[in-house]
């Protein structure tokens, strides 16, 4: 393997990893707010179509952007209503979210487009374009630097470098804001904060509204960025993936990055090798497609040791005595 | 004897809390009934009442958890309303609940700050905080490490955090619920010093225990709570242990209970030396000895939390404990390695639990299949070697719903439909069919009709007459009195003593429930 397949295989990895570090960081909020959250792959699924259909009929991929931010905090306050205000199953509602993204994404679609539930191919101004990072051409011959900076990270949609930068912002407003000690405590426990005379259901739907806008970012993503337009189921367990890589990171956000950066390296070296020879048998490609997956379980029984979740996840507050 | 405070002439100022006629009702239960009292500033002011006593519902209402359905609330004289917990911190009231609100996996120091942060960014509000947190722990003797984790911290100190929390939000009125139930003697102790110190500095300490001794030891005042009223407030100097243990118990109509002279044959149970350590390391039971004949009733009173529920548990295999204990001659396994709850029941020992919606019953499920619980496995409910005969043992439950004259006598109906008194008909139904030598029984009538406590007393003495043992633990001493054959005392994990019911009368039995010995009543007893 040479030198430019490496540089290559990285870049995309990093393309790859963009969507699933928005729906990791969004799980991150929710679910350290106590408000366990299955359905992000149906708030990813049904951004990434609103967004494509938006930025289809504005040719604005920043007005698609907004549409997908939108619907998919609506589904995200749809969770909170079931879960916050009805106290109800959490993971019930997010299956529900879930089924109702898969259905709804393709019927509307159909009704509206008639490509048997895709939008028509973005073009233009309706996609994020790559952009030019100051001084990438300057570096490109560099070695090394030039290979980071000028290839790796460059040229990239602006969302990929906004998903870094959500990174460290998590960090900070998770540790060093009062709102992230007050959404820590309340997926720790919650009656420490109703004790303390902070609002449980006020700080929990604000968790789930962050969590809304950003998986509608890594669908605007998806459909706008990564892809030309919605297709038919497109999120294709990303979400489930960024649960994964939640669970992996025990819900911090550093670590979450690192996570998703593994499940897009493979994810791109499945791609850029679809059939592995070993010599002896030749790994077909459905191998190499679900090592994700595996490599999911196997770090999640036998790694990562204890993955403690918020002591109060997936239960409903009440009041007691 | 009982000087009224609460109507005295002695109006100097205005008391830092005034409750007036505060009532309040959970369905048919009246949890508060018109409850009036004044807390004076200054003044540590005990509350002390039985389990279940409306203690605890008075303190939520006050900090908000509940609204009470009628009466005022005045704070320093000023009507206040407290509609959730902001409400009463803005008011000054502090409270440090039973079970801890505090984040495990937290510092000290975010845990104070949390909900009172003082500004959006974290770094500037914890350099404050730490700064008045190490003043208030200089102050108040209150000290913690400000950096350490809550979860790393002994119960004593996860106390003081509390304590800290409700000064931090400058409260000048602090609720303490049952502040020494899972303390050491030492932690408690300094709790005392720290309470007095606060008393000190001016602030008003509401103190609520079912314990006599920190009320005697801290108080200045206590006001008594019994099923749901305030009976009594008086003056600590002026009032005994005795005095409250009467106040507390109460002393209702007796109910009368016809039974002839019981006629003890041998020993069944015999336990020698019996200890218990809970979890948190404190000695709950301290090496008690004890006799349950055959045909004999042997009553063990008590103030709740001495021990008695314990001794239950502990007889019937439910937690381990150390000492000796035999049955019919056999002895019993107390690690619980060998024998537990089953064994015991296969050793003849029927246990009517005092917590019969924890441990009792499955509310959920029907009557006739709470009837089977416990005894599922035995022959006459199977109908081969893989399935249960569910015919059978709707049968058995339609003949036992019968006996014990369980109303409404549908065994298809939930658990939960029943009433306390027929619920407990039907776990007396379970255990006293299956013809147990020794039969243990915690609160027989606990949250039970009046009907139903005749009933439920005439088939123990029955059970008595038949020959069989029981050991009844209450805190209705009316119950000990009227029922028992023999009456021990159980205080702080030891038996205080015991009397024979008709040579004693509740103020003797009050005097040893709060662990006051003199050398008539001292010795080993049972």
């Amino acid at each position: 393997m040479d030198i430019a397949t490496i540089v290559q295989i990285l870049e995309s990895t990093l393309r790859l990893a963009t969507p699933l570090l928005f729906v990791c960081l969004a799980g991150l909020f929710s679910e350290r707010a106590g408000i366990f959250d299955i359905g992000l792959e149906g708030k990813l699924l049904v951004s990434a179509f609103f967004s494509a259909a938006f930025a289809y009929y504005t040719g604005s991929a920043w007005l698609g952007l907004l549409a997908g931010i939108l619907s998919s905090v609506v589904f995200g306050l749809i969770h909170g209503v079931a879960s916050i205000t009805f106290r109800g199953n959490q993971l019930i509602s997010g299956v529900a979210i879930n089924f109702l993204a898969a259905g709804m994404t393709v019927v509307v679609a159909q009704s509206l487009f008639h490509q048997g539930g895709r939008t028509p191919p973005l073009e233009g101004a309706a996609r994020f374009q790559k952009i030019d990072l100051p001084f990438a051409d300057a570096l490109h011959d560099v070695p090394v630097i030039g290979q980071i900076y000028g290839q790796i990270l460059n040229q990239h949609s602006i969302l990929v470098y906004l998903g870094l930068a959500a990174v460290p912002l998590t960090w900070w407003v998770l540790y060093r804001s009062r709102f992230g000690l007050r959404l820590r405590a309340v997926g720790e426990n919650p009656a420490a904060v109703d004790t303390a005379g902070v609002s449980v259901v006020r700080l929990r739907y604000a968790a789930v509204i962050i969590t809304g806008v950003l998986c509608g970012i890594g669908g605007a993503y998806l459909s706008t960025s990564l892809a030309a337009g919605f297709v038919k189921d497109m999120s294709a367990g990303r979400g489930y993936i960024a649960l994964a890589a939640l669970i992996f990171s025990k819900w911090r956000p550093w670590q979450g990055l690192g996570a998703v950066l593994l499940f897009g390296a493979l994810e791109a070296i499945a791609n850029r090798f679809p059939n592995v020879d070993l010599g002896i048998i030749t790994l077909p490609n459905q191998v190499m497609t679900a090592l994700p997956y595996i490599l999911t379980v196997v770090i999640l029984a036998g790694f990562v040791g204890k993955a403690i979740p918020p002591r109060a996840g997936g239960e409903p507050y009440v009041k007691e005595r | 004897m009982v000087a009224d405070v609460t109507g005295g002439a002695a109006a100097d100022a205005a008391p830092a809390i005034e409750l007036r006629g505060i009532s309040k009702a959970f369905g048919p239960v009246q949890a508060n009934k018109d409850i009036n009292i004044r807390v004076r500033k200054g003044t540590i002011h005990g509350i002390i009442g039985e389990n279940g006593a409306g203690k605890s519902t008075l303190m939520s209402i006050l900090y908000g958890f509940y609204k009470a359905d009628s009466g005022d609330i005045l704070i320093d004289g000023k009507p206040t309303q407290i509609t959730d917990s902001l409400a009463a911190i803005r008011a000054g009231i502090g409270m440090v609940f039973q079970h801890f609100k505090l984040v495990e996996n937290f510092t000290v120091l975010e845990n104070v700050i949390l909900g009172a942060e003082g500004g959006a960014l974290l770094t500037p509000s914890k350099a404050k905080a730490r700064r008045l947190l190490t003043q208030l722990a200089a102050d108040y003797e209150l000290h913690v490490e400000p950096d350490a984790l809550i979860e790393d911290l002994s119960v004593g100190h996860q106390q003081r955090v509390e304590i800290l929390k409700a000064l931090y939000r400058e409260a000048n009125i602090l609720i303490l619920d049952e502040p020494t139930g899972v303390l050491t003697p030492a932690e408690a102790d300094h709790l005392f010093r720290i309470l007095r110190g606060l008393k000190e500095q001016g602030k008003t300490i509401i103190l609520i225990t079912h314990k006599l001794r920190e009320i005697m030891d801290v108080t200045d005042e206590v006001s008594v709570m019994r099923r749901g009223e305030m009976v009594a407030t008086v003056t600590t100097a002026e009032t005994s242990p005795t005095e409250l243990a009467e106040l507390m118990v109460g002393r209702k109509v007796l109910l009368e209970v016809h039974k002839t002279p019981a006629q003890p044959g041998d020993v069944v149970l015999a336990g020698r030396g019996l200890r218990v350590v809970d979890k948190h390391g404190i000695e709950r039971l301290r090496g008690i000895d004890i006799d349950i004949r055959a045909g004999e009733i042997l009553g063990v009173a008590g103030v709740a939390g001495n021990g008695q529920s314990v001794l239950l548990e502990l007889l019937a295999g439910m937690i381990p404990g150390t000492g000796t204990l035999t049955m019919n001659g056999e002895a019993l396994d107390l690690s619980l390695k060998r024998d537990n709850a089953r064994t015991r029941r296969e050793d003849s020992i029927a246990h009517v639990h005092e917590d019969r919606h924890r441990c009792g019953l499955i509310l959920d499920f029907m009557a006739w299949e709470n009837i089977a619980f416990g005894y599922h496995h035995v022959p006459e409910y199977q109908k081969n070697a893989l399935l249960m005969d569910n015919h059978a043992i709707l049968e058995d439950a339609k003949g036992k719903i019968d006996r014990f004259d369980v109303r409404p006598p549908n065994p298809m109906l939930t658990a939960e439909s029943f009433s306390g008194g027929n619920q407990q008909k039907i776990v007396l139904a379970r255990e006293i069919e299956r013809n147990p030598d020794l039969l243990l029984v915690g609160q027989p009538t606990r949250g039970v009709d009046i009907g139903a406590i005749e009933f439920i007393h005439k088939r123990l003495i029955e059970l008595r007459d038949q020959g069989k043992a029981i050991l009844l633990v209450s805190v209705e001493l009316d119950e000990i009195l009227s029922l028992s054959d023999r009456i021990v005392v159980m205080f702080d994990g030891r038996i205080m003593g015991e009397r024979d019911p008709e040579k004693t009368d509740a103020r003797e039995l009050g005097l040893l429930m709060a662990g006051v010995t003199d050398d008539s009543v001292t010795g080993d007893a049972a």
